[in-house]
């Protein structure tokens, strides 16, 4: 079977159906904040009660499974935080919950991000032992100035080492990186790039480093100690990118995720294809199909006040809300446009229960930044990805 | 209450500087006099708009009558009316001034003589004023109140040796004014038993008792169920109430001459009493009205569409509600290709174009587009017809235009000497014509004869700033005269923007049009695409500015959890774009309708 003929039997078996179910784990510490993240994680000092978690987990899935019974959890995902940092007994009891509540497809897919340390390398083989099959590693940088700018606590050899034991360990696996950092330029860049390719993993997530609110790398920015790359140079990299990784047979499947094809992550698939996922874990969210309603969910985001919540209640969820068929619709509009496979009209004008604006649309196909393929699916062009944003905001308004 | 003797009533207005402490000494007076309890005082009492509270400004007359025993032992009745103060307004202030005997000209003793004050104080010295001069903020350690006595007999020419020293905040010395107000002010004149003869200072509307007029009784008597007459417009009415200010409204049996006090009579809209008009008897008239009365008119006028269009009906309503109380501001409704349907409105300049939009939006709770100001036209067509065209949009093809006229004023600017160079440069600029120049102590008073059109157009910021706020400014229409105008289109994407077309003269048309293209560029975001911006005139670019396009707007990482997040940056990107004027497919920014005309040219 060429790769050819596998990405299309592969697309075909996902599109055909619905999106599947996942199943979204949040383990919510890191050993160190790194400055530019502003995801709900948490540094301890004093060892983690593992086992008290592991039963608050166990709390929130089957109230999770009480809420959506029945659906066959086609992708589980740990996210963090730092989940390699679980013990894989951990992972195990949480993996051994979702299957006592849930049926579990034959070919589920079981994520797990990792830092790629190497004492966290040392836990792969129980990690997999334990029913994780695809990793994701926090590579970063190839370049150790960069991973100490980052605030990273690897070296790049040693993430390579950890990469080399995941390829080992694990069916699949993917890596992360960060540029426009800082003084990159797009030569260093393609360098860098390339040499992550030649690891030849079959998925890449590679990411702009945005300036979020309320982090380290915020307060620098605006004091003028930080200096990213402006839109200019930053559209350079963008643009650098697409073609380094296109060349290399591992062209951008979402915004900043390229893989080979049919080696996407299909959990995220789920999240920007708008399927159905349960999120359990402090600040985690969550989209139930419940009856005919669409119900966002999200939990206390304060690991130790959500261990208390869950064991008081029986569940973390602080928000749990209807969506009304225009905030369906935004989101449908908002996740699915980030793909390079874009979305069906139809679902659009089924979840808003109105089509969208054909002469906004006519418009922007004619400025070239969007175009509508043989199946009559909407899809972002490849120049307008870089400006997607302003794209989803003129179709949505 | 009846009238008191009229030797015995005191009227006055104070002038003074924005920040001089009007407002603080107005407060103090009434506080001493028992005007209003404690607990009714509230900070800027005769300020009652919010607007006037926040801005400083005074746009109504207001007056309040203060009972006083004066050290001689004798009652007084002290009319203090609070006048606007403002150039738009300089007609109001001429007639609140000429309600009077005198004024109190308040200085602060730290700032010393300012430009405002000026020519507020001449008004009062044409309406033979006695002026008593007061000192305030005397408590300051910067205050220098011997170096201010000196500034004021300087450049004003009056004796300030008996100047009242006083601080308004503390209350020091405040009793004094009120003696020099009853010691050297003096009392009016008018003949009780002659007919009826009243100046009509200033209206307003109230939602329980239809308008509300202050008045200035000269001669005669004025009671309820009286019949009068407004001599300017031949209407007249039954009197159904008179009374006083205390600042509360206090019912009276009768009003004499000298006194200042308000009338109803069933009067529906404040358009039907004009600032200025004489109020005389019905069966007894006068002959002779009092002199001075002007009708205001509009000069300056521009569109006001709603930024939401479905706002458009409650626009309707609140114009309608102002101009009740606004007489002097004018609408018609107008359609615009961009903006749609909106009202056409002519104010009596800038300010108050300012003010009135201000309180359509805060009052009304609207949100407004401003189109360029724009002054009145009088055109003569090829084939004979006159024509007035006060909006650019409806400039008939030249091809038919014989002659265009254009309204010219009649400025008076006083400067301290430093600024005389840009004061004078600014003038030229805009294609001023000098009448006269000449000193007034160490201010240069000069006189300017200037087309109105470059005066609605950001003259006063650009006065104001070549003269950092010492220049003050005044000025009456004069005549039309022939321009040199052409129509100055403004192209965004290729797309003539109707809203912001406007008649320039010919020699300033490329220097104007190339900075509001500049302006633009800064205030219209970018797109995904680059949007030229022209100025033209008829196909002839003159000016252009390109907007780059975007380059690149993409959220790097969004999952599950950062939809509910991505979601809300989408509504607020919603609710900005409902800010946002389409035009093609440029959106522009509501606020660059009024930032690109203030342009600095």
């Amino acid at each position: 079977m060429t790769d050819a003929e596998a990405a299309t039997i592969a697309r075909a078996s996902i599109d055909a159906a619905a999106p599947g179910f996942g199943v979204y784990v949040h383990w919510p510490f890191c050993l160190s904040k790194c400055p530019y993240c502003d995801f709900n994680s948490h540094v301890r000092h004093a060892a983690i009660d593992e086992a008290r978690f592991v039963r608050a987990f166990c709390s929130e899935i089957a109230h999770a499974a009480a809420r959506a019974p029945g659906r066959t959890v086609s992708t589980i995902f740990f996210g963090g935080g730092t989940p390699s940092l679980m013990a894989p007994q951990t992972a195990g009891a949480i993996l051994d919950a979702i299957a006592r509540h849930w049926p579990i497809a034959p070919d589920v897919e079981v994520t797990l991000e990792a830092n790629p340390t190497s004492v966290e390398a040392t836990r792969f083989r129980a990690l997999r032992a334990a029913g994780v099959n695809r990793v994701s590693l926090g590579v970063q940088s190839l370049d150790d100035a960069a991973l100490a700018q980052l605030g990273r606590l690897h070296s790049a050899r040693e993430a390579l080492e950890a990469v080399a034991v995941a390829r080992e360990t694990f069916e699949r696996f993917s890596f992360d990186l960060i540029y426009a950092r800082p003084e990159q330029t797009p030569d260093a860049w393609r360098t860098e790039l390339d040499r992550a390719l030649d690891e030849n993993s079959e998925h890449l997530s590679l990411y702009q480093l945005t300036i979020e609110a309320d982090t380290p790398f915020a307060t620098l920015h605006a004091a003028g100690k930080l200096r990213i790359p402006d839109p200019d140079a930053a559209r350079a990299l963008y643009d650098a990118t697409q073609e380094v990784t296109a060349a290399r047979g591992l062209p951008a499947y979402e915004v900043s995720n390229h893989a080979r094809p049919g080696a996407e992550c299909r959990h995220n698939l789920i999240y920007w294809r708008y399927g159905e996922y349960a999120g359990v874990g402090p600040g985690a969210h969550g989209r139930l199909q419940v009856d005919r309603a669409r119900i966002a969910t999200a939990t206390e985001k304060h690991p130790e006040r959500w261990l208390l919540r869950v064991e008081s209640r029986g569940h973390g969820l602080v928000v749990e809300e209807t969506l009304s068929r225009e905030e369906q619709a935004d989101e449908l509009l908002l996740m699915g446009l980030r793909l390079t496979e874009g979305i069906d009209p139809a679902r659009f004008a089924a979840t808003a229960g109105r089509p969208l604006d054909a002469s906004r649309i006519a418009d922007l196909c004619a400025q070239h930044l969007l175009e509508i393929d043989d199946c009559g699916r909407l899809r972002v062009t490849p120049a307008g990805f870089p400006l997607l944003d302003a794209v989803v905001a003129d179709l949505a308004a | 209450m009846t009238a008191v003797p009229i030797e015995n009533v005191r009227n006055f207005a104070i002038i003074a500087h924005i920040d001089h402490g009007k407002s603080t000494l107005a407060d103090r007076l009434i506080q001493l006099t028992g005007g209003l309890p404690e607990r009714e005082m509230v900070e800027q009492v005769l300020d009652s708009m919010d607007i006037e509270r926040e801005r400083g400004i005074t746009i109504k007359a207001q007056t309040v009558r203060l009972s006083y025993r004066a050290r001689d032992g004798k009652d007084y009745v002290l009319n203090l009316i609070d006048t606007p103060g403002h150039v738009d307004f300089a007609y109001e202030v001429n007639r609140s001034l000429a309600a009077c005997e005198g004024s109190l000209l308040v200085v602060d003793a730290s700032q010393g003589v300012e430009a405002q004050t000026l020519a507020n104080v001449y008004q009062a010295i044409d309406n033979n004023h006695e002026i008593v001069p007061v000192l305030n903020k005397i408590d300051l350690p910067a205050a220098e109140p011997a170096k201010v006595k000196q500034q004021i007999e300087d450049v004003i020419g009056l004796d300030a040796s008996h100047a009242v020293e006083i601080s308004a905040k503390t209350g020091l010395n405040v009793p004094e004014v009120l003696e020099a107000i009853v010691t050297r002010l003096p009392p009016p004149k008018g003949d009780r038993d002659a007919p009826l003869k009243a100046l009509l200072v200033d209206s307003w509307y109230d939602a329980y008792l239809g308008v509300i007029v202050l008045i200035r009784i000269v001669d005669g008597t004025l009671k309820p169920h009286q019949r009068i007459r407004l001599m300017g417009t031949h209407a007249s009415y039954e009197i159904d109430r008179v009374g006083v200010f205390t600042p509360k409204m206090q019912d009276a049996e009768v009003l004499g001459p000298g006194e200042i006090g308000f009338l109803t009579a069933s009067i529906k809209e404040v358009a039907d009493t004009r600032v200025g008009d004489t109020i005389t008897d019905e069966r007894k008239p006068v002959a002779e009205p009092l002199p001075g009365f002007r009708p205001a008119i509009p000069v300056v006028f521009c569109g006001l569409f709603p930024a939401d269009a479905a706002d458009f009906e409650a626009l309707r309503a609140a114009v309608s509600r102002l101009r009740l109380n606004d007489a002097s501001f004018t609408y018609e409704m107008e359609t615009s290709a961009a903006l749609g349907f909106g009202f056409r409105c002519g104010f009596l300049g800038l300010l108050h174009l300012e003010i009135v939009q201000e309180r359509l939006e805060r009052e009304f709770n609207l949100n407004l587009i401003a189109t360029a100001p724009s002054v009145i036209y009088k055109m003569r067509l090829t084939n004979g017809e006159e024509i007035e065209i006060h909006n650019p949009v409806d400039m008939p093809d030249v091809v038919r235009i014989a002659e265009i006229r254009e309204p010219w004023i009649r400025a008076t600017i006083l400067t301290p000497d430093e600024y005389l160079g840009g004061v004078l440069k600014l003038c030229q600029d805009r294609r001023g014509e000098q009448a006269d120049l000449n000193y007034v102590g160490s201010r240069a008073m000069v006189i300017y004869d200037l087309p109105l059109n470059e005066v609605v157009f950001d003259f006063y910021d650009r006065l104001k700033s070549v003269s950092k706020g010492y220049a003050s400014f005044d000025y009456h229409l004069t005549d039309f005269r022939p321009a040199d105008l052409v129509k100055m289109s403004i192209l965004v994407n290729g797309e003539p923007v109707d809203a912001l077309s406007m008649l320039v003269h010919k020699a300033r048309a490329e220097v104007r049009g190339r900075a509001m293209c500049e302006k633009l560029k800064e205030l219209i975001p970018p797109h995904m695409f680059q949007i030229p911006i022209q100025a033209a005139i008829g196909a002839k670019i003159i000016a252009r500015e390109t907007v780059r396009a975007l380059r690149k707007d993409v959220t790097a990482k969004c999952y599950g959890g950062d939809v509910t997040r991505k979601r809300k940056l989408l509504d607020k990107q919603k609710e900005g774009k409902k800010r946002m004027r389409q035009f093609g497919k440029v959106e522009i920014p509501q606020e660059a309708f009024i930032a690109a005309l203030k342009v600095d040219v």
